[in-house]
């Protein structure tokens, strides 16, 4: 089997994903960005299980799901949290952590 | 009663003398030390109780010291004279490597002269002081301070290596700054004893030097392998060991460059000048020289400057000791001159060494009475020390008189009393080496005439010029006892040691002996030193035998007001050394100041300005981090690629 496309493809996801990250000021869209990279990510764990012919990668797929799962919970918490205070769920707006 | 002592003794090499096995009454070596050295812990860490019967045991350890050393000597004498080197080891003290060294005595024929006169003389002023310090609140503290020093001498002394005896060396200058500095509230006494302390430092470095270069040559520091292996040595090591152990010798012994501080530690009770300023601390410096004579042998260079350092300060002391009012200090003067004498003996290799002890010896025990003497006088006279405020004490004070005047008949070297013997045959064996030292030796003779009989003469003789308050008085008999045994010492000792007791007999194998002709008859060489003597006499008793001003004349000769100030000894020490120290210290405060802090807090500046200007970094921006984060991420995956991956 040849990997090549499934990496091409986690890749461009990724890439897709941490240049959301980057540029988009509402938190609910980083999130999905974020989102985004991490299945980039489980999509080449697969694509290399699948070409090793084991499990391993398979197994941290599971896991990075999970902590996905996790993520969100906590995430979108803070989020609704912030956006309870300050009526707005743009990134920019909570700086107040700095020099 | 002139002795002629041309050629007593046939000439001899020193020999290494096979060390025995202490056994019998040897093996008790240690408890000469251990005595005193209990005592002084005793009466140091006992507190206040001890306070009324403190001083006894003090007396008792040294008193117990001087007879156990008297029976060493009486077993000793019954022994070969090749057999009387005994040595005992206690334990391993230092085992590092190739530095072996142990706590190991060694009592020898040298080692056992001091002793007995480290013990003896150190019992007479023990029970003088019993008098002396009875009115003193510290006299336990006294006590416990003079059986430490006894203890550190001894170990001086007794020691068989020479790390062995700068432990001794110090203990002795621990000793001797404590007990100068012993009315410490007195600030010229405590400045005294910082004086003395910090000048010794100066010879203490050349001794510890010394050490050093002695295990770099020879890899031991026993006096036993030092010497067998001296010969292999280059010259110029042995110079500078020689040299070294003279800087050593004269920060001791208060010998020029270093003899400033022996003046000022007059500030001491009476007794310490005695036993630690005259007697026995201030010749260990002559000890140090002539147990090294194996050094000194095979060095001509040293040997020289040893002499030409005893000239000196033979000369200077004396003359200093001619202008003092002071009567501790005249007799301070005398001491480094009389030290002089031994030191310049030391340095004539084997024709002066034992002359060198045997002066030593006659001289620890006069001095002692002098001194003893001069306290029994101030004690008497409210503490006074100024000789214009003395005069007729001889008809208040006679057996202070007698003693005083014993003292003073063997100080000057007039037979038969013991400095006659002694001195005589230093400035016979400076002849028989140089000419210069011969008639430099006469003329600190006459000079010696000249102040003791000031002394003399101002103290006892003449009109009384005390003050309104003095009540001179007789002191009691546990001071005036050991006086009379200082003064029949005074008399007795030189002629029974030189004939009796063959001194040169018994300390020629370990420091050789020869003798030289000379071009004069000894007999007219000793008539000549009589002479000029009894010159220095007669211009003293011309000088001062009908009238003392009370105030000193200040019209007087410019060496007079020289010697008044010591030569300018602390002017001369304060451009030469106290004020370059200063400048260097200043400099080093600059230095540290400006350049070391200085580096320091630059670089603090620069981290600081660093970080204020970085931490704008942390703008609060959750999207620069994470493009930050990008970037390292690519940066690291980069240098990866270039670097390790491929």
């Amino acid at each position: 089997m040849n990997p090549e496309n499934y990496i091409v493809l986690a890749g461009v996801l990724f890439t897709i994903g941490a240049i959301g990250v980057m540029v988009r000021r509402n938190a609910i869209v980083v999130f999905m960005s974020v989102e985004l990279m991490l299945n980039a990510a489980n999509l080449a764990f697969v694509a290399f299980a699948r070409m090793n012919g084991n499990l391993d990668g398979q197994v941290v797929a599971f896991f990075v799901m999970v902590v996905a799962a996790a993520e969100v919970v906590v995430g979108l918490a803070i989020i609704v949290t912030v956006f309870r205070s300050r009526r707005s769920a743009s990134i920019d707006e909570p700086n107040l952590l700095k020099y | 009663m002139i002795g002629n002592g041309a050629v007593i003794a046939a000439d001899v090499a020193p020999v290494l003398e096979p060390l025995t096995a202490a056994t019998g009454i040897f093996a008790w070596i240690w408890l000469l030390i251990a005595l005193p050295l209990v005592g002084a812990i005793v009466l140091l860490t006992t507190g206040r109780w001890t306070n009324r019967f403190g001083h006894f045991i003090g007396v008792a350890t040294v008193v117990i010291a001087a007879i156990l050393a008297i029976a060493m000597l009486i077993e000793m004498m019954g022994r070969p004279a090749d057999a009387r080197a005994f040595e005992q080891t206690l334990y391993s003290w230092v085992f590092a490597g190739q530095f072996q060294v142990d706590v190991a005595f060694q009592l020898d024929q040298l080692s056992m002269v001091f002793v007995l006169l480290i013990t003896i003389v150190g019992s007479l002023i023990h029970i003088y002081s019993i008098g002396y310090m009875a009115h003193d609140p510290d006299r336990r503290r006294f006590f416990g301070f003079l059986n430490l020093f006894v203890a550190a001498m001894l170990l001086l002394v007794l020691a068989d290596n020479y790390l062995l005896l700068y432990v001794g060396w110090e203990g002795v200058g621990l000793a001797s700054f404590l007990l100068i500095g012993f009315w410490q509230y007195k600030p010229s006494a405590s400045a005294a004893a910082k004086k003395a302390f910090v000048i010794n430092r100066v010879g203490d470095v050349g001794l510890s030097l010394a050490i050093m270069l002695m295990f770099v040559t020879f890899g031991s520091v026993t006096f036993e392998s030092v010497f067998s292996s001296a010969g292999e040595a280059s010259d110029s090591t042995l110079t500078w060991i020689g040299l070294l152990l003279l800087l050593a010798a004269a920060g001791k012994s208060a010998q020029f460059p270093l003899q400033a501080w022996l003046l000022d530690a007059m500030e001491g009770p009476t007794p310490v000048s005695a036993l630690i300023h005259a007697a026995t601390m201030v010749t260990a410096g002559v000890y140090l020289i002539v147990r090294s004579n194996a050094i000194y042998d095979r060095t001509v260079f040293a040997a020289t400057a040893v002499v030409v350092i005893g000239v000196i300060t033979m000369i200077i002391g004396a003359i200093i000791g001619s202008a003092k009012d002071d009567i501790k200090k005249a007799l301070a003067g005398s001491t480094m001159s009389q030290i002089g004498y031994m030191v310049l003996a030391a340095g004539l290799g084997p024709v002066g060494y034992v002359f060198a002890i045997f002066h030593l010896l006659t001289h620890g025990v006069f001095k002692a009475n002098l001194f003893l003497s001069a306290g029994s006088v101030m004690h008497g006279m409210n503490n006074g020390v100024d000789m214009r405020r003395f005069g007729a004490l001889r008809a208040v004070m006679m057996i202070t008189f007698g003693a005083f005047m014993f003292g003073y008949l063997a100080i000057i070297g007039i037979p038969p009393f013991s400095g006659f013997y002694s001195k005589d045959k230093i400035i016979l064996a400076a002849f028989e080496v140089n000419l210069i030292a011969g008639i430099a030796a006469v003329i600190a003779a006459g000079i010696t005439g000249f102040y003791m009989t000031r002394m003399f003469t101002m103290t006892f003789l003449g009109k009384a010029r005390w003050d309104d308050d003095a009540h001179p008085h007789e002191s009691p008999a546990v001071m005036t006892i050991p006086l009379i045994v200082l003064a029949i010492g005074s008399l007795g000792l030189g002629a029974s040691l030189y004939y009796w007791g063959d001194i040169v007999e018994w300390l020629a194998p370990v420091t050789g002996y020869e003798s030289r002709p000379i071009a004069i008859s000894t007999t007219l060489l000793e008539l000549i030193t009589l002479a000029t003597v009894l010159i220095g006499v007669a211009i003293a008793v011309l000088m001062y035998g009908r009238s003392v001003p009370i105030q000193p004349p200040q019209k007087v000769s410019v060496l007079t007001t020289a010697a008044r100030n010591n030569l300018y000894d602390d002017a001369t020490n304060d451009i030469v050394a106290v004020r370059p120290t200063w400048y260097a210290a200043r400099f080093l405060v600059w230095f540290d100041n400006r350049i070391v802090d200085g580096a320091v807090n630059a670089s603090a500046a620069f981290v600081g300005g660093a970080s204020g200007r970085l931490r704008r970094l942390q703008n609060g921006f959750t999207r620069s981090y994470a493009l930050v984060m990008v970037i390292g991420v690519i940066v690291v995956f980069g240098v990866l690629a270039l670097v390790g991956l491929s």
